[in-house]
């Protein structure tokens, strides 16, 4: 707790104001150390009444404290959105491109407004995100079959694990061409490589995160009579679960990436994904769209960073007391 | 290396034919191959009859984890013969093992689904072990929120879940302060007598194992060679600091340290 060893640095500084009375202490130290030295009591208080009362659950009065919570994670968030939009927008002001080379944030996010009023963005976005589940499945289960197998096996190991490093290293557009070469011009092209590009980031996460489970965990899972695959199950997967998250979400990043490529250089006409929309507006100069449909992208894959890998990563950590002190 | 008799243990106190929990015959386990082998433990024998209570003390390197682990059955000895009455023994660790992703009526379970109970006799049992612990009001925590002392008493209810007829436990209490430590010697002392189990308790504490043990059998250091033992005759409940128990655990601790000279010169 920060909190707390600031309050002791400022004591260590100032070690008169503990020889005093409590009292004095806060008045004399007033301008101080008023604001760590109060968070600092009322932190093992707080903690010490819940623990006495025996509730996980929060009382009533730390409703505001949630709401408060909430909005000193959310006001540098939404901080730096402003002063992003700031900056973009003193970038068109200087002039140093014209306006319908490089629009203000003012024009874009209207027309991001109006195609997502129109209903261009959704559909767009379907497209774009059932591409994207259904690369990542399939990537799930062969990356999670690959790690299994090589985790388990020494030999497979020791002959794949550098292919395997290999394959996460390099750049999935590279995979394209062949890719094309392979299935033609086709949702199987783009598939394919959004696997490649997903599969070993999961398989290598995987077998990181396995041999990173404590052994004795292994052997207490072996002694009360967990062997083979129920060791697996309920012992070491669980036990890997952190690791193996990282990987799903360096996964998720790979395969949207691919999947980004893929759209811009498979076009299939009848299919108007995101990809497709970009490359059009490009072809269009039509510069305010390809910014909005930027800006889709990036939302799109915030949110689900946010929602699906940051809640689940939460929740694991929280489950184990891996809450980060420092957070 | 000393021939040893089958079904001749160095030394049984009682000659009476007691039902036997553990046997070790002549047990030898080395590392390892060749010249850079390493003998963990040579020619072991021992026996431990039924629901008796037996430390094992000895300095570092005596080989007492590779014991347990030919015990546990999680390794085989190179020479010699492990002979375990019933199921697979419990082993208990120093530190807790609880599982972190399990909440503690979870962890107690663990065993219990293993050996593939229903759901429902599950709970029924682990309400009971948890009873037995005192820490029924503690089910649904996670380990990470219990004290170290708790987490030791949760790691005994999941040990005892097993319903082995050997407890193994390998220094359990040797991260815990002395008065959660004395605390836990009275529980682990009733809950034994209760049960009617037995204990093969390891620990590098003279004066704990004199508290807890009916014996206690000292191991020298590198091999691991059991070099003595000792009948503790003492009336039990016993307390650690009592003058009885500090006089055994001085003779021990002697022959302890002459061993360690042994083992350096």
């Amino acid at each position: 707790m920060p909190q707390r060893e600031l309050a002791g640095d400022v004591a260590a500084a100032r070690p008169h104001l503990h020889a005093l009375p409590g009292g004095e202490q806060a008045r004399e130290g007033h301008v101080l150390i008023d604001m760590p030295e109060r968070s600092a009591h009322e932190d093992p208080l707080r903690a010490g009444l819940r623990a006495a009362t025996g509730e996980g659950e929060p009382a009533a009065g730390e409703r505001p404290a949630r709401a408060r919570a909430l909005w000193a994670s959310a006001w540098p968030k939404l901080a730096a959105v402003a002063l992003a939009l700031a900056l973009w927008e003193l970038v068109v002001l200087s002039g140093w491109r014209p306006e319908y080379v490089l629009p203000g944030p003012r024009a874009v996010l209207g027309r991001l407004w109006a195609d997502l009023l129109a209903g261009d963005i959704g559909v767009a976005a379907a497209i774009t995100m059932k591409r994207a589940l259904l690369g990542y499945a399939i990537a799930l289960v062969a990356g999670v079959g690959l790690g299994l197998v090589l985790a388990r096996v020494k030999v497979l190991r020791t002959a794949a694990g550098s292919l395997l490093t290999g394959l996460q290293t390099m750049p999935s557009v590279a995979w394209f061409p062949l890719a094309i070469l392979l299935f033609q011009l086709s949702e199987a092209a783009i598939l394919a490589v959004v696997v490649l590009g997903a599969a070993p980031s999961i398989a290598i996460g995987l077998l990181t995160s396995t041999d990173q489970v404590p052994p004795l965990l292994v052997r207490a899972g072996k002694v009360m009579g967990a062997r083979g695959l129920s060791l697996y199950r309920h012992i070491i997967i669980p036990a890997a679960l952190p690791g193996f998250v990282a990987g799903l979400k360096q996964g998720w990043a790979f395969a949207w990436r691919s999947l980004m490529a893929g759209e811009l250089l498979v076009i299939i006409g009848h299919a108007p994904s995101i990809g497709v929309r970009l490359q059009f507006s490009r072809e269009l100069s039509d510069a305010e769209g390809l910014l909005a449909w930027m800006i889709v992208v990036m939302l799109m894959g915030v949110l689900v960073d946010g929602l699906v890998f940051g809640v689940l990563e939460r929740k694991i950590r929280e489950g184990r007391g891996l809450t980060a002190e420092h957070a | 290396m000393s021939a040893v008799l089958p079904h001749a243990p160095l030394s049984l106190s009682s000659p009476s034919p007691a039902p036997v929990a553990l046997r070790l015959d002549g047990v030898t386990k080395r590392h390892g191959a060749g010249g850079d082998a390493v003998v963990a433990l040579d020619t072991m024998s021992f026996t431990v009859k039924k629901g008796e209570f037996v430390c094992v003390v000895g300095a570092s390197g005596c080989g007492k984890s590779t014991m347990l682990n030919l015990v546990a059955g999680l390794d085989t000895p190179t020479a010699g013969k492990v002979v375990v009455a019933g199921e697979r023994p419990a082993l208990m660790f120093q530190e807790s093992a609880l599982f972190p992703w399990l909440s503690v009526e979870e962890n107690v379970a663990f065993p219990l689904q293993m050996q593939g109970l229903s759901r429902k006799a599950r709970a029924a049992r682990v309400a009971e072990l948890l009873g037995l612990v005192h820490l029924e009001k503690f089910a649904r925590r996670r380990p990470h929120e219990l004290s170290g002392g708790m987490k030791q008493r949760v790691a005994l209810a999941r040990a005892l879940a097993q319903q082995a007829e050997l407890l193994l436990m390998d220094e359990p209490f040797a991260a815990l302060d002395a008065m959660m430590r004395d605390h836990l010697h009275s529980e682990l002392e009733a809950l034994w007598q209760k049960t009617g189990l037995t204990v093969v308790f390891v620990t590098h504490n003279v004066r704990e194992a004199v508290r807890l043990g009916d014996r206690v059998l000292l191991l020298s250091s590198r091999p691991g060679r059991l070099v003595a033992e000792y009948e503790v005759d003492l009336d039990r409940p016993r307390r650690i600091e009592s003058p009885e128990v500090a006089r055994l655990a001085r003779t021990i601790t002697d022959r302890l340290l002459e061993a360690a000279r042994h083992a350096a010169a």
